[in-house]
């Protein structure tokens, strides 16, 4: 019968969520940055399919399902925010977020 | 299967490093949506076949065209603006690739302090997935369904002003006891 | 009827309230007068009729009276407790009766002041810490009553604090006499720390027993407490106070710089004379440091310019009279010149005040003169207090006591130095008695006094003339009937003398020498001040002349030494703790706290990026410690 260890599938979900990680902290565009996100949750995701696929149950499959649901509703709302950020800031440099203004003052 | 695994694996991670390395926002979408479908294979692989299918229709299908249109909708100068200068420079890496070097050892440790032998794969089907979400998970449905909602009401309302729509809300126009205002002849 | 112990308590109590009083309420310049000198006048009474019994009483009894308890811990319990003896008696009557002439004295001095109640008030807060001293039965209020008077010689010498030179004064008298009074305290632990009590007549009574005779712990107690004594005192090594705290009135002069309070230290030693006897180095050392104190103030004196300095120059030799008759063991004669000392000191201050409040505040003596015709009332006074303090014989006391002190020192240390010493102190001290008599009274008239003295400075100091002549009767007297009855009286309390003021031959001649010497003295002033006065002007201006002269009047240049000894290093070390060594350890936590924030708030950069970098690594530790443990 055909085997993975568990460790690969493991392995596999910590690489992607830790490719993900890097892009967070690298990448200074709020989409990328979102993408970046998207990868780790992914991986979160992957790692309880493989541990339920270890035991053989669906707990896992469950549990990917209620990451998928969160995901996509903080999907949601970070790009209806991104796009409020972007109206205002007229940038979308997530290093700018501290700010008030936009670059070159208010306009409109 | 095995090798199907193996292979979906490093396609994923491959164009997972990809999607953070490139410069315009619309390439690494495109890498993005490799790196999930090389998961759901993954997925497939391990016997997950409903969190396969899942997976592709919807982060694939439905989260990834939410990024299109976004990014349809922004400025595409601020979209594409090269922060690429920056990016090649390693001095930039350094700090984050320590520090996911640094997790990934510890999983490493973890992992392999104490190995198993590998189980069988099973196939776990949809019909078992729904078993156990309407069975002992019934709950965690009712507030997967309240958060979907709750993320609706604050997108649509996020996003609506930025969106340049009308000042006067169309909600305004009702009074308290929710008569639009053109049913006013209606009143007592 | 009141009994004695009440009217010994009265005796320091009254001037204490007088000072309460002079010191919260604002009375009208008659009542504090009033005030002033009538509470002086009752404590005067009040210490005759508590005399009156203690003479009445057997020969070795003591008026005793206990106040309260002050504390009473782990054993150590003294009390504010009076005692009167002999010694006692002599020093509160010279105390209050003093004391009464000189504040009537004031009362027409001080006239014109703006601080007349708050001059009042310090002397009465004087009186009543003198009494105190004197009457004490145990060393821990004797202290009480130390700095009590060392308090009021500050407030007092200071008293024109306008002046910064007077407030000058009183510091470097306060902290000269600060380093005697340390020494002092030292002592004090040590007498307790051996005997367990500080009360005199028990501590007297218990160190006899603990120590024999040169035992080093006694030495000890004895140098510190010589130490506090030459303080006080102002001998040498810490006499340079007294010649600068001529800066304050001159009444005050009179009483705290010339009868009383100076001689604090001669109580003491004289008090605690035991523990000297069973102490021959300390003991010596007194008679040295007297004799050199004598010697040293006399050669100064013969070069001041300002009237009181000669005084108190001479004030500083007269008390190294008494010391040298203390150290020699002579205690009964050293008493006995304290007392006439007290009379005509007091008495030439008194006039020094007169001359200098009727000629316009001048203190040179070399701008006075004549001044025997202008005010002849007080020309005479002078006259009689001067020949006292010259000790010209037969009638005036100091002859007499002084006379004691040197046929002691003859008798009790065998005619060595120490007797030169004090033969050649006579020839000193008659020679700028009269100097300063001949200089300010007789010759040209220089200076037109533009007042004449008032009754009530006249008086007084007529009074105190008259006194410190008379006081010689006793010895007079006992030419007759074989016996000082003051000796005798200060016997009942001190070591008697040796022998009796026996009439031999050899002791006639030394007599005579002393007469010829004071006589010489007199006569070498009247050549070179008054008939050959060139002679000394020509000397003073050669080289070498000058220089000698200059030292002199400088006494001896101990100011000049002190400075480059010990106030120039201080004042470095001063300099270079400037930033507070001691502040840097409370410093530095503050510092290091700082450090600490200015680091920590650099985590807070407000990019998002950062902080979840923070998060990772924080991961990274979180599960290194969860994974690794």
């Amino acid at each position: 019968m055909p085997t993975v260890p568990l460790e690969y599938g493991m392995l596999l979900a910590a690489a992607v969520t830790l490719v993900g990680l890097t892009g967070v902290l690298v990448r200074r565009n709020l989409l990328l940055l979102l993408m970046s996100l998207e990868l780790m949750l992914n991986g979160a995701a992957m790692a309880f399919i493989v541990a339920g696929a270890k035991w053989g149950q669906a707990d896992g499959q469950v549990m990917f399902l209620f990451v998928l649901a969160v995901t996509a509703t903080e999907t949601g709302i970070a790009l209806a925010l991104m796009l409020r950020f972007h109206h205002h800031l007229r940038t979308l440099d997530a290093d700018r977020g501290g700010q008030a203004e936009p670059p070159g003052g208010t306009k409109g | 299967m095995d090798t199907a695994f193996y292979i979906a694996g490093i396609i994923a991670i491959i164009s997972a490093v990809a999607v953070i390395t490139r410069r315009h926002a619309v390439h690494a979408l495109l890498y993005l949506t490799v790196t999930l479908l090389a998961l759901a294979v993954a997925m497939y692989a391990l016997g997950a076949h409903l969190a396969a299918a899942l997976e592709v229709i919807v982060y694939a299908g439905a989260v990834l065209v939410l990024f299109v249109f976004v990014i349809m909708m922004l400025d595409v100068r601020a979209a594409s603006r090269p922060y690429g200068v920056r990016l090649s420079r390693p001095g930039t890496w350094l700090g984050p690739l320590l520090l996911a070097a640094g997790l990934l050892a510890e999983m490493i440790y973890v992992l392999w302090a104490s190995p198993e032998p590998a189980p069988p794969i099973q196939t776990v089907g949809a019909k078992q997935v729904g078993m156990a979400l309407f069975g002992p998970y019934l709950v965690g449905v009712e507030l997967a369904s309240m958060i979907l909602l709750a993320g609706l009401v604050a997108a649509y309302h996020l996003a609506r002003r930025s969106m340049g729509a009308s000042p006067v809300d169309p909600a305004e126009t009702h009074d308290r006891q929710g008569h639009n205002g053109r049913d006013r002849e209606k009143e007592d | 009827m009141i009994d004695s112990a009440t009217w010994l308590a009265l005796a320091p109590l009254l001037p204490l309230a007088g000072f309460v009083l002079l010191a919260l309420a604002r009375l009208p310049r008659a009542a504090i007068a009033a005030v002033g000198a009538g509470s002086v006048a009752l404590s005067l009474a009040a210490a005759v009729i508590a005399a009156a019994v203690y003479v009445a009483s057997p020969l070795s009894g003591a008026v005793e009276v206990v106040l309260w308890r002050w504390m009473d811990v782990a054993g150590f319990a003294p009390a504010i407790g009076l005692r009167l003896d002999a010694l006692s008696t002599v020093f509160i009557l010279v105390i209050t009766g003093v004391g009464l002439l000189i504040h009537v004295y004031s009362i027409a001095f001080m006239a014109g002041d703006e601080g007349y109640r708050r001059y009042f008030a310090c002397m009465n807060l004087f009186i009543a810490s003198m009494l105190l001293l004197v009457l004490a039965d145990n060393l821990l209020l004797l202290y009480l009553g130390w700095e009590g008077v060392g308090l009021c010689s500050y407030l007092l010498i200071g008293f024109w604090y306008r002046d910064e030179a007077n407030g000058r004064a009183a510091r470097k008298a306060f902290i000269v006499t600060r380093f005697g009074d340390a020494a002092f305290a030292v002592g004090l632990f040590l007498l307790f720390q051996a005997a367990g009590t500080l009360d005199i007549h028990e501590l007297l009574a218990r160190i006899k027993e603990l120590w024999s005779v040169g035992d080093p712990q006694a030495v000890a107690a004895g140098l510190l407490l010589l130490a506090g004594a030459v303080g006080k005192s102002a001998q040498l090594p810490l006499q340079t106070w007294l010649p600068d705290a001529m800066a304050g009135p001159t009444p005050v002069s009179a009483l705290i710089h010339a009868a009383t309070m100076v001689t604090a230290g001669v109580y003491l030693v004289a008090r605690m004379n035991p523990l000297f006897d069973l102490a021959p180095a300390a003991r010596s050392l007194v008679a040295v440091i007297g004799c050199a104190t004598m010697l040293l103030a006399g050669l100064a004196a013969l070069a001041q310019k300002d009237f009181k300095r000669v005084l108190a120059y001479s004030t500083i030799s007269q008390i190294g009279y008494m010391f040298l008759a203390l150290g020699v063991g002579a205690y009964v004669a050293g008493v006995a010149h304290f007392v006439t000392h007290a009379l005509f000191k007091s008495a030439l201050f008194l006039g020094a005040g007169i001359v200098i409040h009727c000629l316009h505040d001048g203190h040179d003596i070399f701008s006075m003169g004549g001044l025997r015709r202008a005010m002849p009332g007080a020309g005479w006074a002078f006259l009689l207090a001067a020949l006292s303090l010259a000790s010209v014989p037969p009638l005036t006391a100091t002859f007499n006591s002084k006379d004691m002190i040197v046929d002691q020192v003859w008798r009790l240390s065998g005619g060595g130095v120490l007797w030169a010493g004090a033969i050649l102190g006579t020839f000193l001290t008659a020679a700028y008695a009269s100097r300063l008599f001949f200089v300010a009274f007789c010759g040209p008239l220089r200076q037109q006094p533009c007042r004449k003295p008032p009754m009530t400075m006249l008086a007084p100091f007529a009074a105190l003339a008259l006194l410190g002549a008379l006081a010689g009767l006793p010895d007079l007297v006992a030419v007759f009937t074989g016996e000082n009855f003051i000796a005798a009286f200060l016997g009942r309390s001190l070591p008697a003398l040796g022998e009796a003021h026996a009439a031999s031959t050899s002791a006639l001649a030394r007599q005579a020498l002393l007469v010829g010497l004071a006589l010489a003295g007199i006569g070498t002033a009247y050549v070179l001040y008054l008939r050959k006065p060139g002679l000394v002007a020509w000397a003073a201006a050669t080289p070498l002349g000058s220089s000698v002269r200059r030292l002199a009047e400088s006494g001896f240049a101990f100011d000049w030494l002190y400075d480059r000894l010990l106030v120039r290093p201080f004042l470095w070390l001063c300099r270079i703790n400037r930033r507070d060594v001691i502040d840097a350890a409370f410093i530095v936590p503050t510092r290091v706290a700082e450090g600490l924030c200015a680091a920590l708030s650099l985590l807070q950069t407000g990019r998002l990026r950062w902080y979840a970098a923070c998060a990772a690594a924080g991961a990274i530790i979180y599960l290194a410690v969860a994974v690794l443990t």
